[in-house]
Order: structure tokens, then sequence, then C-alpha cells
């Protein structure tokens, strides 16, 4: 259908988003609030396919910052997927809830419009996402290789849980896209 | 009709559910009418609260969850009335009381109060029951057989812009927010 066959046509990495899956499963996520785009097609399906995974679709990425938090109070894991503007859109949900009361918020977001991005449209996005991140104080690892996918993910999930605070995983091109 | 009436009317069953608040009048009259540990009051992050309901409604299916939003709040989230009526979980009443004005900022109108149909708005994005409620009898019936009818309802509470002579209480927010998980976490040991 219509995501596989975009999917099919885009050089997104199908292992290399399993890694990312199954580390996210390995860290008990139940529930991901994901809007597609390109980077995160695989991610996505996977979640869909799996009965053990709760996967809400957003209208934007805000919703994501007061589902996970609804998801915290009920004593699940969840994780929100979403490319930097999706962040970008979120921010206020995170300064003033996440922040503001103290919750722990994993985010997995594809780090759009750096370093060999031919969209035009992404590369703002690109510019002010690490000084963003930097300026809400929320620490941040990168995901750029296959063989750190799973204890950066660990990493990041085991310090939102003690810091009771949101932390960014940037999905980077050299390990999402293979061209 | 006002608001705080509402809350008075169906707080027994706000008591035996998992309540989720905006900020402003409708935090400060309920906690006026005796704060519980089941309350959580999301004093900002305005559209979030009916995501925050939706988030633990999808998580907890044996618990009620009653979401008390308002016109200001759901207009900056419209969206989430189309999430929550995707997923639709049966143990989700959002309540919306509609004042049509921004009250605790000084009562400046929205859009409801210039025509935007909220009724309107949660149908067509596909939410199963859909009440409006202008007295209070019948705003009490809705939110009762919004309860027992284990589907998805929103209910618009048509109140009066009135609210409350003060909206900052002795309840600080990182105090409400542990207890309030505490509480979910000794909800699920029984």
């Amino acid at each position: 259908m219509g995501i596989s066959h975009i999917a099919g046509n885009m050089p997104v990495s199908s292992p290399n988003s399993s890694l990312i899956y199954n580390a996210l499963k390995e860290c008990d996520i139940r529930l991901l609030s994901a809007l597609p785009e390109t980077w995160l097609v695989h991610l996505i399906r996977l979640a869909e396919q799996d009965p053990e995974m709760t996967l809400v679709r957003l209208a934007k990425e805000e919703e994501g910052v007061g589902i996970s938090a609804g998801a915290h109070f009920a004593g699940v894991k969840s994780a929100m997927l979403m490319q930097n503007h999706g962040f970008l859109a979120s921010i206020n949900g995170i300064v003033s809830f996440t922040h503001l009361y103290k919750i722990p918020l994993l985010m997995l977001i594809s780090y759009r419009g750096s370093f060999g991005e031919r969209d035009p449209w992404q590369t703002q996005g690109g510019n002010v996402t690490e000084p963003l991140l930097r300026a809400l104080g929320i620490p941040y690892c990168f995901l750029d290789g296959a063989e750190t996918v799973k204890t950066r993910i660990r990493h990041a999930q085991t310090l939102a849980d003690s810091s009771l605070q949101p932390v960014a995983v940037l999905l980077t091109r050299d390990l999402m896209w293979e061209e | 009709m006002l608001r705080v009436d509402c809350l008075r009317s169906i707080y027994a069953e706000l008591e035996k559910s998992l309540v989720v608040t905006i900020m402003g009048a409708v935090a400060a009259e309920l906690q006026s009418l005796g704060h519980r540990a089941n309350f959580f009051y999301l004093q900002h992050a305005m559209g979030l609260a009916s995501s925050t309901g939706l988030g633990l409604a999808l998580c907890l299916p044996d618990q009620k969850v009653i979401v008390l939003d308002g016109d200001g709040s759901l207009l900056m989230n419209l969206g989430s009335l189309s999430t929550m009526a995707r997923y639709r979980p049966q143990n989700l009443v959002h309540i919306v009381f509609d004042n049509e004005s921004l009250l605790s900022v000084g009562g400046f109108p929205t859009a409801t109060g210039t025509g935007t149909d909220l009724e309107g708005i949660a149908r067509a994005a596909g939410v199963p029951r859909v009440v409006t409620a202008r007295d209070l009898e019948s705003f009490k019936a809705a939110a009762i057989g919004g309860l027992q009818a284990n589907e998805l309802t929103t209910i618009i509470g048509k109140v009066e812009a009135t609210g409350p002579a003060a909206y900052v209480t002795s309840l600080t927010l990182l105090e409400n927010r542990f207890q309030f998980r505490r509480h979910i976490q000794s909800l699920k040991r029984l």
C-alpha cells in the first residue's frame, strides 16, 4: 500500500530502523506516538505490525507530549517519534508540561536539514535543532552507527527516567539513509 | 449555567475516575470543591489536557478517565479531537466547558463566541458521542451517560464566563503530579 510503496523507492535503512525498534522494545517502550516522515517509515510500520506496541498517530507532534505524560502517569514507558520540525512544534508542551512537571520523555528525532540534505525546505530546521536543544537544556545524543544504537537508546531512556526530564536521540543521515 | 455547579453536580463521578483538568478557573473551582489524589491539574501547556487524557485512557483501559477541557484550550489543539476519535477509547469522557471566553486573561472572546461550533467540530472529527448541555440537569445526565456508554464521548457544557476570585491555589504543581502518579500505581496494585 501507500507507505511501503513510497518507502520502497526511498533508500531509508530498513536494517537500522529494525535495530532502533528492537532497542526501544528492549527498553520496555510500549507506546509510541508518531507523525510520519520519510526517514521514519520503517519504524512506524514496525510499530504498526507489533501487537505489543500501542501506536498513536498524531495530527501534530505536540499532542505526543501530553500522550507520553499520560502514559507515564499510567506507568507505561513511551517515546515520541518525529522529525526535528515536529520537535520545534512541540516546544511549548516540552517547556510547560514536561519540564514544568518533571515528566520523563524519550524523543527520537530525525535530524533533517543537516549535512547532505537535498530538500531545501528542511534546511532551516537543521540549523536550529541543536541550538534549541541546548537552549532548552535537553540532553541529546546522536544515532550515527549501527553498533551503538542499542546502548545509546538504553542510556537515553535511563537518563530520562532517572532525571525526570526530556532526553533527545537524534537520528542522523549516516544511520537512516542508504545513499 | 455555572461551571462550578456543573463540577459539583458530577463530583461523585469525578471522585471515582481519573480526572485531568486544564489550567485556570476549572482547576481552581475543582480544588475549591475538594482536591483528590486522582485529580491532575495541567496548569499550563494549553491544549494538552485532552492528549494527556488520551494517553491515560489508552494505557489504562479499565479506568474511567475524565478530561475537563475548555473552549480556549481545545481551540489550541483541535487536532486532538481527530486523534481521540481515531482511537476512540471507550473509557474516556471529554468535557469541554465553553464560556466563549479566555476568562483568566481578561475575558477576551474566543471563536466559539462568534459562531465556531465545537459540537459540530467534534462530531465531524469522528467522536462517536457528542452532546451539548445548556442546563445543569442535561449536563449531569450527559456526563453520567458518557461514563456509562462505554464509548468516547465529548460533552460541550455551555457555561457563563465567570470564575473564582483567585487562580493560584496552595497545591503545588509537583506535589499534585507525584501524588497523581502514586495514586494510579496504588490502583494497579489492587
